[in-house]
């Protein structure tokens, strides 16, 4: 490589991803040290993997392949924020909790609450992270509003914008939300903030059966009550936790909860989430699974599964996470079959590595992966960025 | 004497070819060949470019935009997809020697499924049908563009297009979950679904906005919204400018999210009245409709919130729409505006830039005065919540210059957008019409790096070609040195020597 100042390192057992120990761990400074070593790597052939917080590399399967390491976490401008335009620019590298932090002091936040602490934008991009206010607030798809990538051949290109309406060109953004860099590298973003709400209203009610948190969670969904969430806790055939929040002006909140009170036919209210709000299900024994599905089938994705499964569920919006015990994992490929008629997929966050390389990661993928692989040969014809990782083994 | 045979070029001799396996595949009558309805189609909502197509598709149903993709792929003839031709870019323009494929007889709007809030329908639908359909189930379709009234979900979905609503609800791409898309060799996908994500890279939402680019599509699921427990909808009238635009920050300062704020300057303002006696303010120099909506409790106090903020910027008088008509007045005014400037000026031109929100009053002053030193009056309706203008430059075709004039008058406003970190379009698209811009707002690199999504759908360019980008590109090229296997050579398909 050429001689630069590059931060450069020998990769070590701590930096593996899914269990593959990197060559080499670079930590660029800017932009253009990202395209450098983009360029270089090119020229010599060597695969590249970007990695923020490291908090979600368990997402996508072993890579084939890490010869380079780009550790995104020196990328870590807060470039612009205009405040009176409700508009953040901030680089890859910036964790969410650090930015949520300098946008509080303006009254102000990026409405994305994905749980995994220590996450930088670039990774909750690339993953395509959410929380349960998903419910009020959209996902990353719906926040992001410009980004600027380096691409493998150390081509930097920015799509979208500062402004939030704004149709010129493709929306490349879309592109690398949950592309786990197989695309390119993700160095800066540009996002659509909301304001802070004023009050919050919890209600909690205790469900003896899992599968009532379907009918209620409807109820909710056909109401014209505006929770930013309504979350379900629940252990399959065993019981739940329904939690509803809502985030506005005090005289909003507490009629609203009064009015969800009334709605579910009961529930204790109060202005603190639960501990576990939020969070995503499992530790370290068991398969993780993302399911999305079409929001009414929450039901029967609950009876997919089988019975002592911890199961956290954005329960309108038709996204669940779900701790499968280990010893489950052959169930796999039937939980799929059976959430499938409700357009259900299920895809594997987090796995004991004895199983990581056994399980099918992403599951069936359709009738575009053919497209898809089009879409990777365009922007990686020599399939160098984190090879392995993406549906259809790219 | 003797017949002057004139040789058909290449393009059209494929192009009769063509015609008549289409007529095979179609049927006769689906089939414009007639100059005189050939020309019907030489435009969309921007009249001022026009070609003829080569041929009209009239498809009315899926198998038969299958079938017309297909064949122009095979034949290398390039198709132009159209809906109601509202758009105000050029999107639809047709490609002489091309195929113009008209989607508006796909008409189907499938039940609506109150409990996934789902509703899947053929691209040919009309934007206001479906929120017609949703609302017995007390649903509603978000985005509403102006022309809502005729323009079709494919067009919108091509479009990614807007209306006044956005700035609290989204765009079109935030309302569409799943479409069937042929792809421009003829084969079908399906993108997204009903789920709301989808294992894989999401090409449903780099497929919406791409202007006809990428494919068409077939069928498209769409997200329905409840409607909201209460509406209320305000008119303030404001003597300058200034106050107006001050208004909007300061609401928007104050972490209230309207479900529309819209502004409209005093030529604007007296175009509409002149056309639809919407009965604004009289001597407001602007006016702003402001429209809240939720729960009743909250519309209520940040209602109130809004009267104050306006009060404090000076306005001179609040309307609160008392009934359902009088909500439906205020909107006509500012729905109406552009077709109203046709009553004030022998010819207009309607731009679509956007700002930094924070940047308008001193966008209105500039362009006020870039008007005056070229002797045009700019009437400006606008998105004011989400900082998308649409000047209207008015001219006199009849005066000579004038209509140049205008369009350079125009076009430097969208460079000031740009120069001000705004955007060359908000909801129109960029069609055919600001395909030179492009580079304005975008580096060669951006550029290039958006082409390689289009060579990966459609790799022969068949598809509306000449839209969008400044330049086409020949996919295949890389640009800059490689050192790596040719696309070709790792294929097996050739050899460099």
């Amino acid at each position: 490589m050429a001689a630069t100042s590059l931060d450069r390192r020998p990769g070590t057992g701590a930096d593996a991803v899914a269990g593959v120990v990197p060559g080499e761990v670079v930590r660029p400074s800017g932009v253009e040290e990202v395209a450098e070593v983009l360029r270089d790597t090119q020229r010599e052939g060597r695969t590249v993997l970007a990695a923020g917080g490291r908090t979600k590399t368990g997402w996508a399967p072993p890579p084939a392949s890490v010869d380079v390491l780009i550790d995104t976490t020196d990328l870590d401008r807060l470039v612009e924020h205009t405040a009176g335009d409700l508009v953040v620019v901030a680089e890859a590298g910036v964790r969410l909790s650090a930015l949520q932090q300098r946008l509080r002091a303006a009254g102000q936040w990026l409405a994305l609450d994905p749980p995994e602490p220590g996450a930088t934008v670039g990774g909750v991009v690339s993953a395509n992270a959410s929380g349960p206010r998903r419910l009020r607030y959209g996902t990353v798809r719906d926040l992001l509003i410009g980004i600027t990538v380096v691409l493998a051949d150390g081509t930097v290109a920015t799509a979208g914008g500062k402004v939030v309406k704004n149709v010129a060109g493709y929306d490349l953004g879309k592109l690398y939300t949950g592309a786990h860099g197989s695309l390119g590298v993700v160095v800066s973003t540009t996002w659509r903030l909301h304001p802070l709400p004023a009050a919050r209203r919890v209600v909690v009610l205790d469900l003896a059966d899992p599968l009532d948190a379907g009918p209620l969670a409807l109820a909710m969904a056909r109401s014209t009550l505006t929770p930013a969430a309504v979350e379900v806790h629940a252990t399959t055939g065993d019981s739940a936790v329904l939690v509803v929040v809502f985030e506005a002006i005090p005289e909003s909140v507490r009629g609203q909860a009064d009015a969800t009170v009334a709605l579910l036919g009961g529930g204790h209210q109060g202005d603190d989430l639960p501990a576990e709000f939020g969070q995503r299900p499992g530790g370290d024994g068991d398969i993780v699974l993302r399911l999305a599905f079409a929001p009414a089938a929450l039901p029967a994705v609950l009876r997919a599964l089988p019975d002592g499964t911890v199961v956290t569920a954005s329960a309108c919006t038709g996204v669940a996470y779900a701790a499968l015990a280990a010893d489950h994992a052959s169930l796999l490929p039937a939980i799929r079959t059976a959430v499938a008629p409700h357009d259900g997929t299920a895809v594997v966050l987090s796995a004991p590595s004895d199983l990581r390389c056994r399980l099918d990661h992403w599951g069936p993928v359709g009738n575009a992966l053919g497209l898809m692989r089009r879409v990777k040969d365009s922007f990686d014809p020599d399939g160098r960025l984190a090879p392995g990782r993406f549906v259809g083994g790219m | 004497m003797t017949a002057r045979l004139t040789a058909p070029t290449p393009a059209a001799g494929r192009t009769a070819a063509l015609t008549r396996r289409l007529q095979e595949a179609v049927g006769v009558e689906r089939v414009l060949t007639d100059p005189a309805q050939l020309r019907t189609y030489e435009c969309d909502g921007l009249t001022n470019f026009r070609v003829t197509p080569g041929v009209v598709v009239l498809a009315e149903s899926r198998q038969h935009v299958i079938d017309t993709v297909r064949l122009c792929a095979e034949a290398g003839v390039p198709f132009v997809a159209r809906g109601s031709g509202t758009g105000l870019s050029g999107g639809a323009l047709p490609v002489s020697e091309g195929v113009l494929l008209v989607l508006s007889r796909l008409r189907a709007i499938g039940p609506v499924d109150p409990d996934n809030a789902r509703v899947v329908v053929e691209p040919g639908v009309i934007n206001l049908w479906v929120t017609r359909d949703a609302s017995p189930h007390n649903l509603a379709y978000a985005p509403d563009p102006s022309s809502q009234q005729v323009c079709t979900i494919g067009g919108n979905v091509a479009e990614n297009a807007g209306g006044a609503h956005c700035l609290k609800y989204g765009f079109t791409v935030n309302h569409v979950v799943g479409a069937e898309v042929v792809l421009p060799d003829g084969s079908v996908v399906n993108l997204g679904g009903t789920a709301p994500e989808h294992p894989g890279y999401d090409l449903l939402g780099t497929f919406i906005g791409s202007e006809g680019t990428l494919g068409v599509a077939t069928s498209l699921t769409l997200r329905l919204v409840q409607a909201p427990e209460a509406v209320q909808t305000m008119l303030v009238g404001f003597r300058s400018v200034e106050d107006a635009a001050g208004t909007v920050s300061d609401i928007i300062a104050a972490g209230i999210l309207p479900a529309a704020i819209e502004m409209m300057d005093a030529l604007a303002i007296e175009a509409a009245e002149a056309a639809v006696h919407c009965g604004y303010p009289a001597g407001a120099v602007a006016v702003l409709v402001i429209e809240l909506d939720g729960p009743e409790v909250e519309v209520d106090a940040q209602f109130a919130q809004v009267e104050q903020i306006a009060m404090a910027r000076s306005a001179f008088e609040t309307r609160i729409a008392q009934t359902d008509a009088e909500r439906a007045l205020m909107w006509k005014g500012r729905k109406s505006a552009f077709a109203a400037v046709g009553r004030i000026s022998p010819a207009y031109f309607v731009q679509d830039g956007v700002i930094p929100r924070t940047q308008l009053p001193q966008v209105l002053t500039e362009i006020g005065r870039m008007a005056a030193a070229v002797g045009l009056r700019v009437a400006n309706v606008f998105h004011a919540g989400d900082g998308n203008l649409h000047p209207l430059v008015l001219y006199d075709d009849a005066v000579d210059g004038q209509a140049h004039d205008a369009e350079e008058l125009a076009s430097e406003i969208l460079e000031l957008c740009v120069s001000l970190g705004g955007s060359i379009t908000g909801e129109h698209g960029v069609g055919a019409e600001k395909r030179m811009k492009m580079s304005v707002q975008f580096t060669a690199d951006d550029l290039d790096t958006m082409q390689r999504v289009r060579c990966a759908f459609d790799p022969d360019g068949i598809a509306n070609p000449g839209k969008i980008f400044p330049t086409p590109r020949l996919c295949g090229e890389r640009p800059g040195p490689r050192t790596g296997e040719h696309p070709i050579q790792a294929a097996g398909l050739g050899e460099v020597f």
